[in-house]
C-alpha cells in the first residue's frame, strides 16, 4: 500500500480515516446484502467514573460467543493516548479494530499537526467512528464505547458515553455499558460521591465489576485460578496508569472477605 | 517562431544542482549525532512553532533543512506512509530504510523531471534496539541517498561543522555531554547559541514505544548552562 505525495488540491488533511479512504482502504466498508451476523465474540462490562482530578476506567476481561467463553484475557479498556482511554463493549472484532483505528487517528493527527487533539475533539472523533459503523451495527455488529480522559485545558477528568448511532453524551459522574451494565451502574450509583479519592474510586470500580460478574454470565469476575484480573486504570494530570494485578488481587480478596462476612449468620 | 536554445544535459544538471544548493545554503544547518541512549538531533531554528525536526513513527524521526514548505510536505508524506504501513502490516514493519528510499525516489524524480528541484536536504533517523543498529539516512536534493554512521550534518556549512564534530564527538556520550558538543559544532568558534536559537529532539531507547521526544528550552538551557559552554 503506497500513499502518494499529495498536492494542495487532494490533501486528505490530518484525519487517518480520510487518509485510508483516499488510498482505497475504507475501514468502515460494510458488505451489503449480508443478513445479520451472529456468533461473533462479544465483550461485556466496562465502566468509567470521575474522581478527584481525574477518571477511573475499568473493564472485565471476558469475551463470549453465545454460552461459550471465547477469550478470558481480552483487554477492553485501553489507553487511547497519554491522557485518555477508551473502553469498548459490543462485537469484539469490530471493537478491537475501532480501538486500533482510534489510537492511530489520535497519534496520526498529533504527528501531522504537531499537537494533540483536545479531549472534546477526541470524543467527537470516536463518535464519528461509531456512526460510520452504523451499517455494521444494523447487521448485528454493534460497538458501544466509553471515552474518558484528563482535560489539560479544564484540569479535570471528563467522560463520555455513546450510543450505536454515534450519539455522544458527556456524563458528570459515571457510566457503565455492556451486558453487565445494570448491576455495575447500580453499585456505582449507590457508592458514588463527588470528588471521590483515587483509591476509593478504584475500589468502587472493582466492586461494580464484581457485582456485574456475579449476576451477568457474560462478564468475567476476578480469575484467581489463572491470575487474570480486570483492567483498571487511572487517568489524571500524570497520564494513563494501569493498576497492577497484585494490587487488584488484594482488593478483590478484600471484597470477597466482606461478602463472606456478610453471609455469616450471627449465633 | 522562437527556437529553443540548445543546452547540454551536463550544463542543465549543473544549473539545477547549483540552484538547489544555493537555496539550501541559505538555510541553517542541522546536526544529528549518536549518543549513549540513541540519536540526538539539533538544528538552528529561531521559530518555536515551525519545526524542522519531527516524529515519523515509533523509532523514526525526520529532519529537513532548506525550504520549509517543501520539506514539510515530505515530512507529511513520511508520517502518512509510516502510519498506513503500520496499520496494514505491523508496527515492526515500519523502517527507515524503505522510507529513505521513497524519499530518494521523490527527490530524484523531481530533480530530473520537474521545472525546479526541491531545495531541501533531509535526514531519516532510526534508533535501533542497540547502538549498532541505529541508522542515519541523509538524502540530498537530487535524490542521492547516503547511509551515514555516527553523525550526519545537513545544510549550509556542513563540511566545517562535520570537521568540528570529528574531534569532539563520541557515541558513548551521555545526553548532557552530547548536546553541548553538537551545539558547539553548529555554532562554530565565533558564536554562542542559546536554547532560544535552537531546536532539540532525541530518539531515545529509554522513551518506551514512542522514542521521539523534544527537549524544551528550559531543559536545553539547564544542560548547556551546566556544561559551561
Amino acid at each position: 500500500m503506497k500513499v502518494p505525495l499529495f498536492g494542495p488540491d487532494n490533501d486528505p488533511g490530518s484525519g487517518f480515516t480520510d487518509l485510508l479512504r483516499s488510498v482505497g482502504l475504507d475501514p468502515f466498508s460494510t458488505v451489503s446484502g449480508v443478513p445479520g451476523v451472529s456468533g461473533a465474540p462479544h465483550g461485556t462490562t466496562v465502566l468509567a467514573l470521575r474522581c478527584l482530578d481525574g477518571v477511573v476506567m475499568a473493564g472485565d476481561r471476558r469475551a463470549t460467543m453465545g454460552h461459550r467463553i471465547s477469550n478470558r484475557e481480552m483487554e477492553k479498556v485501553v489507553p487511547a493516548d497519554r491522557y485518555s482511554g477508551v473502553a469498548i463493549s459490543g462485537t469484539a472484532g469490530v471493537a478491537m479494530e475501532m480501538i486500533k483505528l482510534f489510537q492511530l487517528q489520535l497519534e496520526h493527527y498529533e504527528k501531522l499537526d504537531g499537537r494533540a487533539i483536545s479531549l472534546e475533539g477526541k470524543a467527537n472523533q470516536l463518535s464519528q467512528m461509531v456512526k460510520a459503523n452504523l451499517g455494521a451495527a444494523m447487521q448485528g455488529l454493534a460497538v458501544v464505547p466509553i471515552f474518558a480522559g484528563y482535560d489539560p485545558l479544564r484540569r479535570t477528568g471528563r467522560l463520555w458515553d455513546f450510543d450505536v448511532t454515534g450519539g455522544r453524551y458527556e456524563e458528570r459522574e459515571f457510566v457503565a455499558t455492556g451486558s453487565g451494565a445494570g448491576p455495575a451502574a447500580t453499585v456505582l450509583k449507590v457508592g458514588y460521591r463527588p470528588n471521590l479519592g483515587r483509591d476509593d474510586a478504584v475500589t468502587l470500580a472493582c466492586r461494580a465489576l464484581f457485582e456485574a460478574a456475579d449476576i451477568d454470565a457474560a462478564t468475567g469476575g476476578p480469575d484467581v485460578l489463572r491470575g487474570i484480573y480486570p483492567v483498571v486504570a487511572i487517568i489524571d494530570s500524570e497520564g494513563w496508569r494501569r493498576i497492577d494485578d497484585e494490587a487488584l488481587r488484594t482488593l478483590f480478596e478484600q471484597i470477597s472477605d466482606e461478602h463472606r462476612a456478610s453471609r455469616e449468620v450471627p449465633s | 517562431m522562437n527556437m529553443p536554445f540548445y543546452v547540454a544535459p551536463e550544463q542543465m544538471m549543473k544549473d539545477r544542482a547549483d540552484f538547489a544548493r544555493k537555496g539550501i545554503a541559505r538555510g541553517r544547518a542541522m546536526v544529528a549525532v549518536q549518543y549513549a541512549d540513541g540519536i540526538l538531533l539539533v538544528t538552528e531554528n529561531p521559530s518555536n512553532t515551525l519545526r524542522k525536526i519531527s516524529e515519523i513513527y515509533d523509532r523514526i524521526a525526520f529532519a529537513g533543512v532548506g525550504k520549509y514548505n517543501e520539506f514539510d510536505q515530505l515530512r507529511r508524506f513520511g508520517v502518512r506512509n509510516a502510519d498506513v504501513k503500520g496499520y496494514s502490516y505491523s508496527r515492526d514493519d515500519v523502517e527507515a530504510r524503505s522510507l529513505a528510499n521513497d524519499y530518494a525516489q521523490i527527490l530524484g524524480q523531481t530533480f530530473t523531471h520537474e521545472l525546479k528541484p526541491l531545495e531541501v536536504e533531509i535526514l531519516v533517523a532510526e534508533v535501533g534496539v542497540d547502538p549498532s543498529t541505529d541508522q542515519l539516512f541523509h538524502i540530498l536534493y537530487d535524490g542521492t541517498l547516503v547511509d551515514e554512521r555516527g553523525t550526519s550534518v545537513l545544510g549550509g556549512d556542513a563540511e566545517a561543522i562535520a570537521e568540528r564534530l570529528t574531534t569532539t564527538w563520541s557515541a558513548a556520550h551521555a545526553l548532557d555531554q552530547a548536546l553541548p558538543v553538537a551545539v558547539a559544532a553548529l555554532a562554530g568558534p565565533d558564536r554562542q547559541l542559546t536554547a532560544d536559537d535552537i531546536e532539540v529532539a532525541v530518539l531515545s531507547r529509554r522513551n518506551g514505544r514512542r522514542c521521539f521526544s523534544r527537549l524544551e528550552d528550559a531543559d536545553v538551557e539547564a544542560i548547556l548552562g551546566s556544561s559551561g559552554s
